[in-house]
This record gives C-alpha cells, sequence and structure tokens, in this order.
C-alpha cells in the first residue's frame, strides 16, 4: 500500500527528474534491481519515508532526499529499480536518462547479495553509460543465514569500481558506504570499471562507429561506446531519447548510417541478426557475471533456499493455496473487528463528553445558538464521528497488512491468482493493485504501473475501486456489526461479521473479474499477453518499524486526509440540512427526489444522497447518514455502535437495507483523489469518467438485484 | 550423454532444464534476458499456481513467475 505522504504527495514527473542536481553539494543517484532495499537504504541515509515493502516493484516513483556527511551535502535520487536499462519502458527510460544525462557525481548500484549473478547484469549495463559506478552489496544478512560468503575485495579488483557490504536494516553498515560515497565524489577514489568485452566482432565494430562518431559530434568519452552499442542494436527509442538529451542528430547523419547499414549487412553474414543481436550481448554478460560469482562466492550450503521452497510449496499449493490466502484476508479482518470495538466506544464516550462540554461552554459564553450547533453539531461531530469509526480499525489494519507485505506474500498472492485473470484477459499482477487499495485506491492506482501493458494497466485502474479501501471498510465493519452479528454475541458474532465483510470483498474480486473479462471483449479488446513476475525471498518482518511506519506514515496521513474533508464536509451538511425553503430542508428536498430511484436499490434518499456528498472522502459517508437522520439538532449522544444501529433502525433500515449499503459501499464512484490520480496516470478524461461510472452502475444493478429478490421471498 | 529438447512448460516440477532457445516476442524475450536467462542458463522448475497456467523458475538464484503461454515458446534441453 504505497502509501505515504512522498508516495501521494510530490511524484517527480519522468522529465524533471533529468535535472535534479545539488547545487551545493554532490548529487547521487541509487539504482539497483527491484528489491534489492533501496529504499531502505534512501531512507536511512536520508531519514525520510519512502515506501518500503517486499515485493517487486513498489518504488514507482522518484525520490530525493538529502543527506550530510562530514563537510559535505549529498542529494540523494532514488530511481526506479529495474532489471535492466535496455528497454523502452517508462521506469527504464527514467533510469537510464538520468544516470546517462543528469551527470551524478556517483551512481550506487545496489545488489543483492543473495543473487549476485544477476544482479551483475544491470552493473554491467550501468558500466556502459557511467564510470562513477558504486556497487553497494546489501541483504549481506540474508547471504549470511543462506551460507553465501561472498569475497568483497576480489569483487571490487574484477569490477574496477568500490564495492561495499551493507546490511541495510541496520544503519551502522551504511557508515562505510557514506564513506565511500564521500571519496568518490571528492575523487579520492576513481573508479575505472572493467568493461565487458564482446564478442572481439562486435568490439571491432564498435571501434570503427566510435571513430566515426568522434568525426562529428564532440561528447563525453564514454557515451561514444554506448551510442555505437545503441546503434548496432539499431535501438530507435533510445537513440531517440540520446539525441534529444544531447542536442545532436546521429539518425539523419548519412554517413554515420551508411557505415551502420554495411556493419549490419556483416554482422547478418556471420549470424548476428537484430533479432538474436541482445541476446548475444546479454550472453556475454551473463557470461562474464558467471565467472565472477564463481570466483566470489561460496555456498556453504547448497540448499540454501530450502526454508522458503518448503513454505512456498504450502503457500501456493493446488488445494490450499487459495483458501490459505482467504483466511488470511479473514483474520486480518477478524482481529480488526474484534480489536477496533472497545477502542472506538471509548473514543465515542470520550468525544460525547466533550460535546457536552462544548455546548454547556457554548451557553455559558451567550453564542448564538445557531453558531454554536453548526460548529458543533455541524463539524465537530462529524469530525469526531470520522474518528472514532476510523482510527482504531486503521490502526490495526494497517500494520497486520503492513506485516503480509514485508513477508513477501502479496507476489504469492498474484502468483496464486493469475490463472483467473489470465482467463479474464489480465495481469495477476492486478491483485497486487488490488491489494493496494485496501489501504487507498489513489495508491492502487498509482501502483497499476507495475503492470506494464497498457491494456493491462487500463484494465487494473478502471476496476482498482471495486476493492473497499481503509475509508470504506470500517463503514463495512460497522455496518455488518449492527445488522449482522447484533443477535450473536461474542465470539460468534465477531466471526459472522468478518464473514460478511468478506463476502462483500469477495464480491468485489469477483466483480473485477467479470467487468475485465466484459472490458476485454468491448473496449480494451486484446488477449492475455505475457506475465513475468519474481517471488522475492520471505523475509522477516520488523515489528517495530512496521508499527510506527503504518501509524504515523499511513493510518494518521490517512486520518488526517479525512478529517481535512470531513470538517468543511459537516459544515456542508448541516447547512443543508437546517437552511430550507418553506421549511423543509434543502437536504430533506434532495433526498425526497432521489428516493424513489433509491427504493429501488433498497435504499433510501438519505444514504443516496451521503454518498453523494460522500465524492469528496469516502469516510464521511456514515457521519452524513446519520446526520442527515439526526437533522434538525435533535442532540444525540452515541456511546457506541449500537447506539449508531439504534438510529438507523429507527429510520427505517432493515437487514435488506445493509445488505445493499455494503454492496453499494463496495460498488459505486471512487472518491475525488482516486478520480484525479486515474486522470493523471491515464491522461485522459474518458478512462476517468469510465472509471467513475462502471462501478456505479454495477452497485446500481447489484443493489436492484438484491431488492427484487428479497422482496419475491418476502411476499412468498 | 542423451540430451533432449522440450517446451519449458513441459519440464516437470523439481526438475532441470538449460535454455536451449527463446522464441517469444521481441517484447517478452527482452523481459527474459533482462533477468539473466540466455542460452544454457539453468533452470529448475518449482511451483505451479493452484489457478493454473503458469509455474514459476528457480533461475539464478531467483524465483521468477512465467505463463505457460510463454513458457512453451522457451525450449529447453535436458541432460
Ligand atoms: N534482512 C534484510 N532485509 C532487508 C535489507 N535491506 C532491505 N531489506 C528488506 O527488503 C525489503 C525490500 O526493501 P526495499 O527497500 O523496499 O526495496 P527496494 O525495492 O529496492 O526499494 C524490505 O522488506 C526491507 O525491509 C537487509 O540488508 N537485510
Amino acid at each position: 500500500m504505497g502509501l505515504t505522504k512522498s508516495s501521494m504527495g510530490n511524484v517527480l514527473l519522468n522529465d524533471d527528474i533529468k535535472y535534479y542536481k545539488n547545487e551545493n553539494g554532490f548529487t547521487v543517484a541509487l539504482a539497483g534491481n527491484p528489491n534489492v532495499g533501496k529504499s531502505t537504504i534512501f531512507n536511512s541515509l536520508t531519514g525520510l519515508h519512502q515506501h518500503t515493502g517486499n515485493w517487486p516493484g513498489k518504488t514507482v516513483s522518484n525520490a530525493t532526499g538529502h543527506c550530510n556527511y562530514k563537510d559535505k551535502d549529498f542529494l540523494l535520487v532514488d530511481i526506479p529499480g529495474t532489471y535492466s536499462i535496455l528497454s523502452d519502458s517508462q521506469e527504464e527510460e527514467i533510469a537510464r536518462d538520468y544516470i546517462c544525462f543528469g551527470n551524478p557525481d556517483a551512481t550506487i548500484v545496489v545488489v543483492d547479495a543473495t543473487c549476485l549473478e544477476r544482479n551483475l547484469n544491470l552493473v554491467f549495463q550501468i558500466m556502459e553509460i557511467t564510470d562513477n559506478i558504486i556497487v553497494c552489496v546489501n541483504l549481506l544478512d540474508e547471504a549470511k543465514k543462506k551460507h553465501i560468503k561472498i569475497n568483497l575485495k576480489l569483487l571490487s579488483d574484477l569490477l574496477g569500481v568500490p564495492v561495499v557490504g551493507t546490511i541495510a536494516r541496520k544503519k551502522k553498515s551504511l557508515n562505510n558506504l557514506l564513506d565511500t560515497i564521500y571519496k568518490v565524489c571528492n575523487k579520492d577514489i576513481i573508479p575505472s570499471p572493467k568493461k565487458i568485452h564482446y564478442l572481439p566482432i562486435i568490439e571491432n565494430k564498435i571501434e570503427l562507429l566510435n571513430s566515426k562518431l568522434k568525426e562529428f559530434f564532440d561528447l563525453s568519452p564514454v557515451l561514444y561506446r554506448w551510442i555505437s552499442l545503441k546503434l548496432l542494436d539499431n535501438e530507435q527509442s533510445i537513440i531517440k531519447s540520446i539525441e534529444n538529451n544531447l542536442n545532436i542528430n546521429i539518425s539523419n547523419n548519412v554517413s554515420i548510417n551508411d557505415l551502420r547499414i554495411e556493419i549490419e549487412k556483416d554482422l547478418s553474414n556471420i549470424g548476428i541478426t537484430k533479432s538474436n543481436f541482445k541476446d548475444t550481448i546479454t550472453s556475454s554478460i551473463m557470461q562474464k557475471a558467471e565467472k565472477i560469482c564463481n570466483k566470489v562466492c561460496t555456498f556453504e550450503n547448497a540448499n540454501y533456499s530450502s526454508r522458503d521452497r518448503k513454505i512456498d510449496k504450502i503457500l501456493t499449493s493446488k488445494t490450499f493455496g487459495i483458501p490459505i490466502m482467504i483466511l488470511f484476508l479473514g483474520i486480518i479482518f477478524w482481529i480488526t473487528i474484534v480489536g477496533a470495538n472497545y477502542p472506538s466506544q471509548m473514543l465515542f464516550s470520550f468525544f460525547g463528553f466533550i460535546q457536552e462540554q462544548l455546548i454547556s461552554f457554548a451557553n455559558y459564553i451567550n453564542c448564538p445558538v445557531w453558531l454554536s450547533d453548526m460548529l458543533i453539531l455541524g463539524v465537530f461531530r462529524t469530525l469526531t464521528w470520522i474518528i472514532s469509526v476510523m482510527l482504531p480499525p486503521m490502526a490495526i489494519f494497517f500494520p497486520l497488512f503492513t506485516f503480509l507485505e514485508d513477508l513477501g506474500y502479496l507476489p504469492r498472492i498474484a502468483f496464486n491468482m493469475d490463472g483467473f485473470f489470465k482467463k479474464c484477459c489480465c495481469s495477476g499482477k492486478q491483485m497486487i493493485t488490488m491489494c493496494m487499495g485496501f489501504g487507498c485506491n489513489a495508491a492502487g492506482v498509482t501502483g497499476c504501473r507495475i503492470i506494464s501493458f497498457p491494456r493491462e494497466r487500463l484494465m487494473a485502474i478502471l476496476t482498482n475501486s471495486f476493492v473497499p479501501c481503509n475509508g470504506r471498510f470500517p463503514f463495512l465493519i460497522t455496518i455488518a456489526t449492527i445488522f449482522i452479528a447484533s443477535s450473536i454475541q461474542g465470539f460468534a458474532g465477531s466471526i459472522v461479521s468478518t464473514i460478511a465483510v468478506m463476502f462483500v470483498i469477495l464480491l468485489g474480486i469477483f466483480m473485477t473479474l467479470v467487468i475485465s473479462k466484459i472490458l476485454s471483449k468491448t473496449i480494451l479488446k486484446g488477449l492475455p499477453s505475457s506475465f513475468v513476475l519474481e517471488l522475492p525471498p520471505y523475509r522477516k518482518p520488523q515489528f517495530g518499524k512496521i508499527l510506527v511506519r503504518s501509524i504515523f506514515d499511513r493510518t494518521l496521513f490517512v486520518l488526517g486526509r479525512a478529517i481535512c474533508v470531513a470538517a468543511p464536509a459537516g459544515l456542508v451538511i448541516w447547512i443543508f440540512a437546517n437552511v430550507g425553503i418553506n421549511g423543509e430542508s434543502l437536504l430533506n428536498i434532495i433526498a425526497n427526489f432521489l428516493n424513489p430511484f433509491a427504493n429501488l436499490m433498497g435504499l433510501d434518499g438519505y444514504i443516496l444522497t451521503a454518498f453523494i456528498f460522500g465524492i469528496p472522502a469516502n469516510e464521511i459517508v456514515l457521519p452524513i447518514i446519520l446526520m442527515c437522520y439526526l437533522g434538525n439538532g435533535s442532540l444525540v449522544n452515541l456511546d457506541d455502535t449500537f447506539a449508531i444501529g439504534n438510529i438507523l433502525i429507527q429510520n427505517g433500515w432493515t437487514i435488506l437495507t445493509a445488505i445493499n449499503v455494503m454492496i453499494f459501499t463496495c460498488l459505486h464512484f471512487p472518491c475525488t483523489t482516486t478520480l484525479l490520480t486515474i486522470k493523471k496516470e491515464t491522461g485522459k478524461w474518458k478512462w476517468t469518467i469510465l472509471s467513475f461510472v462502471i462501478p456505479t452502475i454495477c452497485g446500481i444493478i447489484l443493489c436492484m438485484f438484491t431488492t427484487l429478490v428479497y422482496n419475491i421471498f418476502v411476499t412468498i | 550423454m542423451n540430451t533432449k529438447i522440450i517446451t519449458l512448460n513441459k519440464l516437470p516440477v523439481n526438475k532441470t532444464g538449460f535454455i536451449y532457445n527463446i522464441k517469444c516476442s521481441e517484447n517478452v524475450k527482452r523481459r527474459l534476458l533482462d533477468l539473466g536467462i540466455v542460452k544454457n542458463t539453468c533452470i529448475k522448475a518449482i511451483l505451479k499456481s493452484p489457478s493454473g497456467g503458469l509455474k514459476a523458475f528457480e533461475i539464478r538464484g531467483s524465483l521468477i513467475a512465467i505463463r505457460d503461454e510463454d513458457s512453451s515458446l522457451i525450449q529447453i534441453y535436458t541432460k
């Protein structure tokens, strides 16, 4: 759930990252494969709170931060984690362009000690575009656990660049890294990377192109070889970006083009064609990487990942895989429901007490009744209701979910579910974005960047709001507790509410699949495409960090946002409820207008009005409903959820209303933040509008259906 | 030595093979290359998805999930 200030707030645009340059010190780029601990290092050095988690692809935006060491200031630029910088995917382009054209004083390539061989691929690729490289071998503690020993000194000799070993979770181990950064930036150490030697014939052709390029352009030395390689590969998009960034024109240079075509012929004569050029290059890199690893790594235990494999066998087994997944989710919700109940009641009574004091105080200072009512019953009451209903479940749910995330379970969910998603012509990674949606749909929509195919990404974006975000599920929990579990006491009751909430969520997942399938047959036609996903090793979550991070970064942030919306909304609703034409309040007029339609859906006009007023933030739907019912200032003190229940029942709620409200909570238009994020991510109003319309129509139809079925049953 | 060429999706769980040829589309192939999947790379089938249609393979120390559509275009040889 990429839900921190940094991931929601100042997401840098792709273009401006290039210009990140520290005027008063040094600039350092952080590169690496996904999930190697880049963000952990970044946070630790800068003291910021970039989102970390154990699944590949979560660093979808760039972040910058400062750190001081000795007498110097360093600007750290966290670039997206990528396996390579050769492709034209968005992240790789950002990473490549920044390292190549942003001219950082040093580039740290973070590598995973437990899978060095593959990670060296990226190191060698980056060596082609810059010399100032520091290799940071992270996760040494995991390597040790797996009995892998790495000779860092030898690795440094073989690569020709400084190599530092770190354990990012232990801050102390980063001192060495800082020291090396300092020395490289200060030119105390000058890395001289030992680049890959490709096949002699390719090296020969690179030389030819190099000298030709030198005739025409005056560039920094490292770039000639890089451009030559890209010319050999005929990588149009990369060459375009080189041309744009350096303001030169290579493709229209006749002399270079002729040479390129001639070389192409030569190479294809000996069997190196356009289609296997990349294979040849990568093979050379991987061979070298294998050689180096054989020299520097010692594996003392050949079966080093056997524990992970055993766990995986169970968590992805044919019979238990999916039930376990549902069970995990169920347990999380159950703990949330049970745990949130008591603190919620306490908050209700506490705020109720404060409210009474405020009213007496207002009377005491002779405050006009309309003003005190507006501020206390409008603004204050809405605010405190939101806090009482939302804070406890969130404070429990977030840490639990972060725990699963840190453990590395999310990619397994994607793996387990991919078969279903494939049948619906979309990607299993969509499941990960849905999990992020539990935190916040806006974060889920941004997270859709991990899906590399535009069509599948769009499907994931359009359907993300089918999973209830944390602004909605406290509401679900409340309704379930009141209506579905109220007659059952204690333990069984909490189980029943969990099942009810789970049912709604599974319905959301099911609807996601159905709608995806429909989309893939209509406006987003296409066949299922490829799916390649790394399943990272399980990692022991850091309990302390999880608590702090989920409470401060997520819970308080989300709550803060809800409060910002709730205060003005409370005011507006109060005014709507108390100002009217001919003695009828505006709220009543709107609700009465909507009532016939709402009845068809098994709801009433007030509920629908509340959902509409709740567009800025779904959190405020329940407070608005209550405010509507209690509208004209009648003073009720709410002690707990059951008091809420009584109000609802007095206003005609039945089990059908409750079910339909739960369904509609899950399936309706996303909040404004999400809509704006969708606009930003897709760039088109068309998709934004669709993402508004699709879930709403689903919700309406489903509610009408349940109402119909219910009515038939009742009449029989 | 008795080598046999099969497609990757036919590799049974817990068995090992070596990459022989990747015939996937340009895009997918590139992604596989990025993960270090080149000719002669050792690859071992580890997990099968309960919902079917994809498997996870151990490649160079990491676990990578690949759909059958793609793995049926990858030829491997077994010893
Ligand atoms: N045991 C251990 N875990 C680490 C280390 N560095 C990072 N992690 C964990 O690895 C996971 C991925 O880290 P993150 O910084 O989010 O990776 P990124 O994708 O490279 O930014 C997180 O769960 C971290 O807590 C380390 O040195 N040792």
